[in-house]
């Protein structure tokens, strides 16, 4: 045992030695950068229309009266609409089936007033501008000014339930947004910190 | 848990394990009212419809722990053999069922269709009578929820009121 220690002094030393020379790293080797890295505006803005885009959201943001389910967007099952309150019609609305909470034995999402978004805020087959100019004109988005509009995005039980999707009729799970829910709520907060500045067409 | 629900006009304490246990479960298993029946357990076909609150509610897809306190109508309330609700009278009028299977859900549909919208137009009917029926008694059954509409207004508005 005490024969090996001065071999093992060597084997170490020999090592450093051998690492040492293929490794050698100076500091200017680095870029330098005096300021953090800044996000531009328009990278802001496309995450966040990469979550807006995103089925989960878009589905219930019809332009023809017809919500839309599933990764495919095909309109909803037995002709259910929109009615007239965004909730369905008279006797079968949208709670008929769908409950305050995603059901996991029958696959049927739900959350609090689960329905459709009004038809003035309607998304489907615009482009990312035209979305973002309804989301930010108080007469297509009820009235919201910046800090309603935050709060909605970050807050609605109904807009986080995209983070919270459950399983469909299959049990699979549904696809969530392709950002997590904290970054999401960090693009929505910077986006408005930020003047919401939609990028010039 | 211990749920409290009122089922056809009998206050009911039911106890159950799984919050998440589907009203039709509780109110054909636990209650033995089989009435209201299972098509699908996915919301999709309506076989299971009853009112919750005199709301259409698919109970498949319905877990029992939101029934606290509520007023649930399954077809065994809806009416009797001697004074059956309109709805019923509709039905055998009009000589609806095939394998019948689908029709309690059907029926319970429109009679809550009718408590919102008393004389349905064909686009009313279209738009809120969305069950599934494997017979395609579809034909007769527009025929019977015109009917019932209009046994409906020849009610005294007492007994309407009562509907
Ligand atoms: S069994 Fe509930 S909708 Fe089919
Ligand atoms: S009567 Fe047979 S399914 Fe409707």
């Amino acid at each position: 045992m005490k024969k090996s220690l001065p071999l093992l002094f060597l084997l170490v030393l020999l090592t450093g030695m051998l690492f040492g020379l293929n490794t050698s790293v100076h500091v200017s080797n680095y870029k330098t950068i005096d300021k953090p890295v800044e996000v531009s505006n328009e990278t802001t803005f496309h995450q966040l229309m990469d979550v807006l885009t995103h089925p989960r959201c878009m589905n219930c943001h019809p332009t023809d009266n017809l919500p839309k389910q599933g990764m495919e967007r095909q309109p909803h099952h037995f002709d259910m609409a929109r009615g007239a309150d965004d909730h369905g019609f008279e006797a079968t609305q949208c709670h008929t089936c769908h409950q305050k909470e995603n059901n996991p034995y029958s696959g049927v999402p739900g959350a609090p007033h689960w329905g459709l978004a009004p038809a003035s805020m309607g998304w489907q087959g615009l482009t990312r501008i035209e979305i973002a100019e309804r989301l930010l004109n108080t007469e297509t988005n009820g009235g919201k000014n910046h800090e309603a509009l935050v709060e909605h995005l970050t807050k609605d039980a109904l807009v986080l339930w995209a983070w919270n999707p459950g399983v469909d009729a299959n049990g699979v799970e549904r696809e969530k947004p392709p950002l997590s829910k904290e970054e999401y709520i960090a693009v929505v907060e910077k986006w408005f910190a930020d003047g919401a500045v939609i990028p010039t067409k | 848990m211990k749920i409290q629900l009122i089922v056809n006009g009998t206050p009911q304490l039911v106890q159950i394990e799984d919050e998440m246990t589907p009203l039709l479960w509780v109110i054909r298993d636990v209650l033995d009212q089989k009435g209201t029946k299972f098509g699908c357990g996915k919301a999709a076909c309506g076989a299971c419809t009853l009112l919750v609150d005199d709301q259409a509610v698919r109970s498949c897809s319905y877990p029992i722990k939101f029934a606290e306190g509520k007023t649930i109508t399954t077809i065994e309330g809806l009416g009797t053999k001697e004074n059956p609700h309109p709805v019923q009278q509709a039905w055998i009028e009009e000589v609806v069922p095939q394998c019948g299977y689908c029709q309690p859900g059907f029926m319970m549909a429109t009679a809550a269709l009718l408590k919102k919208v008393p004389k349905p137009t064909d686009e009313d009917i279209d738009n809120n009578i969305i069950n599934v029926c494997r017979c395609g008694t579809y034909y007769r059954m527009r025929k019977a929820i015109h009917r019932a509409a209009a046994l409906n207004s020849e009610l005294p508005i007492t007994e309407q009121e009562k509907e």
